[in-house]
């Protein structure tokens, strides 16, 4: 059986061969272990560039935004539930699109696999379907693959494409009698004081780098909040205030819209929990609107519209 | 000078006699990584990890500090009229950094400590600091210093160099001023001659076991409006998602911005990090920007590092090879493969 | 060591509204510490830094010439938050000013030499500290022939009106005043776009240098005119502008390739860019 890399790098030979697509949005294998390198292949001839593993959990979606030419792109379930809201909200057009709907078993947490070293150098990985086997000077140690899942990706319930043009193999099983959020009920039992110490904690190791907001696939305005000079609405120093509201509204702009892809916590230096805030906002949207983001195109966000029965209880 | 000896065990009692003298920062673990800050007692030191996973560049240049103050209430005789800010210039020891991040600061001394302007905050904690390395015996896959002037056991930037010998650290004696923080800590031990011979072969494997290796030698050769106009930027930029990761770690990147903020009738001038990757860091007035674009603002930290700096100042490129980058960019922007592409290029 | 980033404190002593659209405004400043007047040497051609406490600092060309004492002069285009402040501020209140900063136009290269001096817009700042600095008593017979292209988009929008018209006046120096579009009948100057009256007026390249400032459309279609008229790209001099910080060389955003323009600019004649990454 040909492994899903042979099929990304046959798929995109033949899109590209055809002229189906003037590109193909993939990955490379990283120049370390543990880390891919988003592509974008223009030539058949560098289709065999194409990588597949469990460390290319970057969401490809993230680089549609106003792109003008057709693109092929191969698409986990997050993906291509960001790539919806992106179609919703007019960022990249449904027919500049072909989507190929990746399978996913969830990415792994290079970090966490990382804290297992103790200090020694990984030198490289090998992957089988149950195993991660980390491979290092006079080491080779091998890990339950389950036990190093992303966060997001343990409690993820849509490992397959929500849309798609073809399928690369077939569906895998969807998680079920997941506890989406168990962390959040655990912030919201606290009393406010306790809660506040909690959001201080969890942000002050944060560098205002922007990585969480970059990494963001639907952090795409044109200029962000924390950029505006007139007026500023925000310091740029290291004030806890001003970090802190950052973090704060940027989670709300995500209200409904956020897929729990997992890119702002992957890409912080910091390893702050980012999606405790992200996850709260969408844990009250399915409460208040039964809404999951990214499933349907026929389904904009219940922030972006107004329907007569939308919920108004906590308008006091 | 003649070298020193230190048996491990003494290490704590050595920090806790620093501390009564001076302002102490060393790598301290913070969950699943380690970063420089000011310690309080001994036991915070953590020297057992390869690198931190910040640079120490803020301890000479903090990622935001208060350059000025003023005050706006204009019944006041100084109103709207700056005043520094009092700084803490007590002496102060950095304390097991490593030769890539030690020679970082000489790097930055040509921009901040010119014949036309000293930066007073850089040029005064530069004299306050002495500065205590420690020697890598293992290096990272990801490190790359011998390539780039600086290496495993290199002393440039520092004041003392401490090797690690198993049960104790070798002391090497690099400066005069080094030479006092010894004798200040009545260290006088010496090793022996099998301990010299140790470290020395010590050197040799951590050298050999460098195997990430970059070409720089025809960088100075390009032409720089050449290499500007390289075909290879539009590929090397895909991937940017244009964060400041690359250079809020990185030992090397000094750019910052000011700000002032103001509290009721209270003011500060600060001067904070800021990042070329961001593209609020050149947007005139007008709304014209010269780097509008990602490619743009990739190329500049490139060209800056790999190309500018070579050219402006003659001492080689503003990197250490300390790997920070290549471990921490989200998508793997990997600056060892731009060093070959700027080397190699061909017009 | 004096604090390079620390501003003297200076009084507005005028303001002066220039154009009709009330964006452009002259201060007129002078120092509360006649010491620091005294540190403050300038040339034509270099800016400072107009520090206002709570807002922050923005980079202005100096427009008083150094043979005016007592006093400095800064016209200040209102676009952002520094610049809208000061706007806002009037004769009495208390700014900062750091400097002088940056290059300026090559005066000893330029002496016993033509000068023709090309401006549209609010660029014109240092140009006027040029002209002045040029036309007073000690400096005029180091130079040759001076010639002036004004232009601004109306009759309202031209800076130092006054002045203007008295430099018109003199014989040692050449005026050509221009404006893209005007409705009023007595407009005696001309009316045409700034790299139009150059052609036309055809000012000569020997032995002259030129210096040009103004928007970039301006420069854009005013460099292949002063080629053609035989001025070699080492004769032409420019000003650039681009967002700083420090002023000084340090905060790293204003360079173009290896130079940065606060310290090793503003001033570049067109050979020095052509070596340059065209990245401004």
């Amino acid at each position: 059986m040909q492994s899903l890399k042979e099929k990304m790098m046959h798929t995109a030979l033949l899109l590209l061969t055809e002229r189906k697509v003037d590109a193909v949005l993939g990955f490379q294998r990283g120049t370390i272990p543990m880390m891919s390198h988003p592509i974008l292949i223009r030539h058949p001839e560098r289709a065999d560039q194409l990588h597949w593993d469990s460390f290319c959990s970057t969401n490809l979606a993230n680089y549609l935004p106003q792109r003008k030419e057709r693109i092929a792109i191969f698409a986990k379930g997050c993906d291509s539930r960001n790539i919806v809201l992106q179609i919703l909200e007019n960022q990249i057009k449904r027919e500049q699109l072909y989507i190929i709907g990746v399978p996913c078993q969830g990415m792994l947490d290079r970090r966490k696999v990382q804290a297992e070293l103790n200090g020694r150098e990984l030198l490289g990985v090998r992957e089988t379907s149950q195993h991660l086997h980390l491979l290092g000077e006079g080491f080779m140690d091998s890990l339950e693959r389950t036990s190093y899942l992303q966060e997001n990706c343990a409690i993820c319930t849509h490992r397959n494409a929500a849309i798609y043009d073809e399928l690369l193999a077939e569906p895998v099983s969807e998680q079920e009698g997941v506890d989406r959020y168990e962390d959040v009920r655990a912030i919201e039992a606290m009393t406010a004081q306790e809660r506040w110490s909690y959001f201080e904690k969890l942000l002050a190791p944060c560098i205002r780098c922007y990585a969480c907001r970059n990494a963001c696939p639907m952090c795409y305005c044109p200029v962000c909040f924390v950029d505006e000079s007139m007026p500023q609405w925000l310091g740029k120093s290291l004030d806890p205030t001003d970090t802190k509201t950052f973090h704060f509204l940027r989670a709300y702009h995500l209200a409904g819209r956020c897929t729990d892809c997992g890119n702002c916590e992957r890409a912080c230096p910091m390893s702050i929990k980012v999606r405790q805030l992200t996850k709260k906002l969408e844990k009250d949207i399915a409460e208040l609107y039964g809404y999951e983001a990214g499933l349907s195109l026929d389904q904009p966000p219940p922030l972006d519209t107004y329907r007569p029965d939308d919920p108004q209880e906590f308008i006091r | 000078m003649v070298d020193r000896l230190i048996k491990k065990t003494e290490v704590a009692d050595l920090v806790n006699r620093l501390l009564e003298k001076y302002r102490v920062y060393a790598p301290v673990r913070q969950q699943d990584m380690a970063n420089f800050q000011e310690i309080s007692t001994a036991d915070q030191v953590d020297l057992s990890l390869a690198n931190t996973t910040l640079s120490p560049k803020s301890i000479m240049l903090p990622h935001s500090e208060s350059m000025f103050e003023f005050t706006l209430d204009k019944t006041a005789n100084q109103a709207g009229i700056l005043r520094e800010v009092e700084t803490d210039h007590t002496p102060r020891v950095i304390f097991g950094i490593r030769p890539c991040d030690a020679k970082a600061f000489q790097l930055l001394d040509l921009n901040f400590d010119t014949p036309a302007y000293k930066d007073p905050w850089w040029v005064k904690r530069r004299q306050i600091t002495t500065i205590v390395g420690l020697g890598c015996n293992a290096p990272c896959a990801t490190c790359f210093c011998t390539s780039v002037g600086s290496g495993p056991f290199a002393t440039e930037g520092m004041d003392l160099l401490l090797i690690d010998g198993e049960d104790e650290f070798i002391i090497q004696v690099i400066t005069a001023k080094g030479h006092e923080l010894l004798n200040d800590l009545g260290i006088q031990a010496e090793p022996s001659r099998e301990k010299k011979d140790m470290v020395t072969a010590l050197q040799e494997s951590s050298l050999q076991s460098i195997k990430s290796v970059v070409p720089t030698d025809s960088l100075k050769h390009h032409e720089a409006t050449a290499l500007f106009s390289a075909d290879f930027w539009e590929e090397v930029q895909f991937a940017c998602i244009n964060c400041g990761v690359c250079t809020f770690v990185c030992p090397t990147c000094w750019c910052f911005d000011i700000q002032d903020e103001v509290s009721k009738s209270n003011g500060i001038r600060l001067r904070n990090w800021d990042s070329c990757m961001f593209p609020l860091f050149t947007l005139h007035g007008s709304g014209h920007n010269p780097r509008s674009q990602k490619l743009q603002r990739l190329r500049q930290r490139f060209m800056h590092k790999l190309k500018y700096f070579v050219d402006k100042y003659d001492s080689g490129v503003a990197c250490v090879g300390c790997g920070r980058c290549v471990q921490q960019c989200p998508v793997n922007i990997d600056i060892r493969q731009v060093f070959l592409l700027m080397n190699d290029f061909k017009v | 060591m004096l604090n390079p980033y620390l501003p003297y404190p200076v009084k507005i002593d005028s303001v002066i509204t220039e154009t009709e659209d009330r964006n452009l405004k002259t201060f007129k400043l002078v120092f509360l510490n006649s010491a620091d007047g005294k540190r403050f040497v300038h040339q034509a051609g270099q800016f400072a830094e107009l520090s206002i406490a709570g807002k922050g600092e923005i980079p202005i060309g100096i427009a008083s010439s150094p043979t005016e004492q007592g006093h400095l002069l800064f016209t200040v285009n209102r676009v952002g938050v520094v610049t809208t402040a000061l706007h806002q501020m009037m004769a009495g209140d208390v700014i900062g000013v750091r400097g002088p900063l940056g290059n300026w136009y090559p005066w000893e290269q330029m002496e016993g030499k033509n000068v023709v001096i090309i401006g549209g817009g609010f660029a014109f700042t240092t140009l006027r500290a040029s002209i002045v600095y040029l036309l007073h008593s000690d400096n005029r017979g180091r130079f040759g022939d001076i010639t002036v292209i004004y232009g601004a988009r109306t009759p309202g929008m031209l800076l130092y009106k006054d002045e203007l018209k008295t430099w018109d006046k003199r014989s040692d120096i050449q005026m050509h005043i221009t404006v893209d579009a005007t409705d009023q009948p007595d407009w005696k100057y001309n009316v045409g776009f700034v790299p139009t009256v150059t052609q036309e007026k055809a000012p000569s390249a020997k032995d002259a240098y030129a210096i040009v400032c103004g928007p970039p459309i301006m420069i854009k279609f005013t460099l292949p005119i002063l080629r053609e008229l035989g001025f070699p790209d080492e004769r032409i001099i420019m000003s650039l502008e681009m967002r700083m910080k420090c002023g000084i060389g340090m905060c790293g955003r204003c360079n173009i390739g290896t130079e940065y323009v606060c310290t090793e600019g503003p001033v570049f004649t067109l050979a020095q860019l052509a070596q340059l990454p065209p990245e401004y």
